[in-house]
């Protein structure tokens, strides 16, 4: 594409000529898409807008189909700025690339929210060009036209144009600058529960994830990781792997060792076959135990201050009553269906790969890396995912395929077993907690103090780029909404070889467990009603307050539960939105929980399409259940024990509890939805076991011996 | 040794040992990418398909197991978009990732046809062996109870 026109460096859009005539806006996404803007820089486009002659409107933006919707939710917004068909809009994936697109990567909750702003100027100037384009054409007033349906009318005479045919003769117009957005009111999608425009390939099993792509001349591999983290390969025998039929090739990878195959069944085969001594390196003697051994020494020491308000350890002093407790969590693992895997065609000059990635740049820039290539000789193409939640941020499964396919020289489609992904994940980190709190005379809470304990993500995967004063384990521990005097969160970081990585909603997914659990606590202690409690100590006009008091109307809270039932509160805010959940439960015979609701309300801005809204809620919940209920990794011999999902069990069908989401209103700032909804899951439910039976859940996964006496 | 495989009402003549999963086959030999790998050991039931009209795992059915069998995977079962179950799927709106969902599919399509008004503990009995990460088991639920309530699955 060639820039036709040249605007100031100011100018966020401009039109680019396009191939076979037609209308194509590039428009600038800031790469930090979190709304900052960074316009003084040199005009990058790096979103694509394009309107053929035919009308047909294609969006490219640089966002991964994990499950959550965004090839439906982003065209949505272009479409209605545009006042466009929906039928009529298409999006096209982007091909990784150094710059183009700016950051690239989905993850942080930020697909919508960081594209919103950006997609409706677009929608809407490429709409007024198009005004402009009919109105001159007609010779009328251009307040006398206006755009609906895909095409442009002049509303005194009725006459109308398709977008199709106006296209070309809107290129050759200047961009406006301030062109307007509609009024929120007038929106006919935004708002709107349009059928995702993915489901129909992916009911007919026609969707092409990671592991259906098919090249000619394809081979297969799989690769066996040294079961102990940080292991190497000592020496290998591939005699009998060599023997079997369709097995082409073994060899070694820096990870481990890969065969090569004429298919995948022949390449696990072939795997199984394989005689391998492992130097198993300093970590052998890693485990579960040693680290939650460390992790208490360490709970003894003075942490990093992440936050101080007040005089903590006077108040603490003064207090009436003091209240203390440890809460614990486990490793997990990601376990998306989909396991681990990625096409790659490497040739002496260039590579090209097929991956369910997250992270397409870092992707295509460790591959160039591992490759020995400049990055722009490395073409990623990202496929759907099957499954994420973070997972897929990370690029060992990619750097692997090229470094075989380096070797190879075939198109090669490497997929790890589900026993290698379960033991080579990025995990998410385990965790220690101590807790106090500091009631006074007249039973307000006079101070909170939390001092954590547990790996830095950062800190692992980056080394020293670890900022001491606001690090990233702190993320829920340091946001306490409760308006105490006296706070203290510290924060003591407790590497292990255990790789660890973000997994939805990443530390929130521990601290607000903790936080919200011994609120709870305190709550019981002072013999007040969590609802009345948190609702008093949240600021009167926070959003937090606002779903808090919306679940605990829609939920009933108010009104008897059900004999041999309990419900439980929890709340938490995150990636920018507001979340509170009820859960009700019973225990039944020999301590087995059940989880009959859940019931959510949330508050995360303006929304887009409130169905994806619920489905990214009932998904946080089945997996914020699947790790409070039984999730758990565990280290022995340095070795992830677990394996597959007999001993890594996720939630079940008729394990799922209904579940009941309610948006609350809002035009104040947007917030994500793929991660906020987990957090809130296991403090609801655990509050909501403490509910039904008096037993206190401190750790996860729940343990039967936790719910003794029940 | 070669064998036939009866797979969506065609034939395919397939050269592979006894033992080889009928997953791979499908996937790898024939092209039919709609059935998953999930685990490889019948515990996700992402690679459910049917097997003479029941549901069974591909992933742990041997080549040998299949001989003989009709064989429908979802992209048979798809061959007719109008199927009750699939309409159903999209009405409800289903998937999230979708990676389970043809397995998620096939299970509910041996239910329906064998259970045309399954009860609500039929429909956990049946559908508790298929795992979804994502979460869509209350939209599953909903899209078998229309399907049912229309009819025609079989």
């Amino acid at each position: 594409m060639n820039h036709t026109t040249n605007l100031t460096r100011r100018e966020f859009m401009q039109v680019v000529s396009m191939a076979g005539g037609g209308l194509a806006l590039g428009f600038h996404l800031p790469a930090n898409s979190m709304g900052a803007t960074d316009a003084a820089a040199a005009f990058v486009p790096n979103v694509w807008l394009k309107i053929d002659t035919a009308g047909l409107v294609t969006i490219t933006v640089a966002r991964s189909e994990l499950g959550q919707g965004v090839r439906t939710a982003l065209p949505m917004i272009v479409a209605e700025e545009l006042e466009a068909n929906w039928e009529d809009v298409r999006l096209e994936f982007a091909l990784a690339h150094p710059d183009k697109y700016g950051d690239m990567t989905t993850g942080g909750s930020t697909s919508v929210r960081g594209s919103w702003e950006v997609l409706r100027k677009a929608g809407a100037t490429a709409r007024a060009m198009l005004i402009t384009a009919a109105a001159q054409k007609w010779n009328v007033p251009r307040e006398t036209c206006r755009a609906l349906n895909g095409a442009v009318q002049h509303e005194p005479s009725g006459r109308r144009l398709g977008f199709g045919k106006l296209v070309e003769a809107a290129a050759q117009l200047p961009v406006p600058s301030d062109a307007p957005l509609k009024d929120a009111k007038d929106f006919r999608y935004l708002g709107k529960s349009l059928p995702r425009l993915d489901v129909p390939d992916k009911v007919y099993g026609r969707a092409i994830f990671g592991v259906d792509v098919k090249l000619p001349n394809m081979l297969y591999a799989t690769v066996v990781h040294c079961p102990v983290f940080g292991g190497k390969v000592k020496s290998f025998d591939a005699k009998k792997t060599l023997s079997l039929k369709g097995v082409r090739q073994v060899l070694e990878i820096p990870t481990g060792i890969a065969v090569v195959a004429n298919s995948t069944y022949s390449a696990l085969q072939g795997s199984a076959a394989l005689t391998i001594t492992w130097e198993e390196g300093s970590h052998a003697k890693l485990n579960s135990a040693g680290i939650h051994k460390m992790f208490e020494e360490k709970s003894a020491s003075a942490g990093v201050v992440v936050r101080e308000d007040g005089e903590v350890t006077q108040a603490m002093a003064e207090a009436g009553r003091k209240l203390e407790a440890i809460y614990e969590l486990p490793f997990l693992a990601h376990a998306p269906m989909e396991p681990m895997n990625c096409v790659a065609h490497v040739s002496a000059e260039r590579a090209e790969i097929w991956a369910p990635t997250q992270a397409p740049q870092w992707a295509q820039s460790e591959v160039a890396r591992v490759l020995g290539m400049p990055q722009e000789k490395v073409a990623v193409h990202t496929t759907l995912s099957g499954g994420a939640f973070g997972r897929r941020s990370m690029t060992d499964f990619a750097v692997e395929a090229a470094q075989i396919a380096k070797t190879v020289r075939e198109p090669v489609q490497l997929l790890w077993s589900r026993e290698e992904d379960m033991q080579h994940d990025f995990y998410r980190p385990a965790s220690y907690h101590r807790l106090s709190a500091a009631i006074d005379r007249n039973g307000r809470i006079t101070a909170w103090r939390h001092h954590l304990v547990a790996p830095s993500i950062s800190a692992q995967l980056f080394g020293g780029q670890e900022d001491e004063r606001r690090p990233d384990a702190v993320d829920g521990a340091a946001q306490v909404p409760y308006q105490i005097p006296n706070l203290r969160v510290e924060y003591v970081m407790a590497n292990t070889a255990v790789p660890i990585g973000w997994w939805r909603s990443v530390y929130n997914s521990q601290n607000a467990f903790v936080n919200e659990c011994f609120f709870d606590e305190i709550a019981a202690a002072l013999g007040l009603d969590p609802y009345a409690l948190r609702r008093r100590m949240l600021p009167e006009d926070s959003r937090l307050r606002g779903v808090l008091e919306l679940v605990a109307e829609k939920a009933g809270w108010h009104k008897p539960v059900a004999p041999g039932r309990g419900r439980g509160l929890a709340c938490h805010a995150c990636f920018g939105s507001y979340f509170a959940e009820v859960a009700e439960v019973s225990v039944e015979e020999e301590r087995r929980v059940r989880v009959h609701k859940f019931v959510c309300a949330l508050d995360c801005g303006p929304i887009v399409h409130p169905d994806l809204i619920a489905a990214q809620v009932e998904g946080a919940i089945a997996m914020g259940l699947s790790a409070a209920l039984q999730g758990e990794i565990t280290i022995a011999n340095g070795r992830v024990q677990q394996s597959s999902f007999d001993d890594y069990a996720l939630l079940t069908f008729e394990e799922m509890p209904t579940v009941e989401v309610h948006i609350l209103p809002s035009t104040a700032a947007q917030g994500g939805i793929g991660e906020p909804g987990l957090p809130p899951v296991a403090p609801a439910l655990c509050n909501a076991i403490f509910a039904a039976t008096g037993k206190r859940i401190r750790r996860l996964p729940l343990r039967s011996e936790d719910l003794k006496g029940t | 040794m070669p064998a036939t495989l009866l797979v969506n009402g065609k034939k395919h003549e397939i050269e592979a040992s006894e033992e080889t999963p009928l997953l791979w086959l499908l996937r790898d030999t024939l092209g039919l990418t709609g059935t998953k790998f999930g685990c490889g050991r019948g515990l996700c039931g992402a690679c459910t398909i049917h097997l003479d009209g029941e549901a069974a795992r591909a992933c742990v059915t041997s080549f040998a197991e299949a001989q003989g069998k009709r064989i429908v995977t979802i992209e048979g079962l798809a061959a007719n978009e109008t199927h009750p179950l699939l309409r159903a799927w999209i009405a409800e709106q289903v998937p999230q990732c979708g990676y389970c969902q043809p397995g998620q599919i096939m299970q509910a399509a041996a239910l329906l046809a064998q259970t045309p008004r399954p009860s609500g503990a039929e429909i956990d009995a049946a559908m508790a062996t298929v795992l979804c990460r994502c979460g869509t088991y209350l939209r599953i639920r909903r899209a078998i109870e229309h399907a049912a309530q229309e009819g025609g699955v079989r």
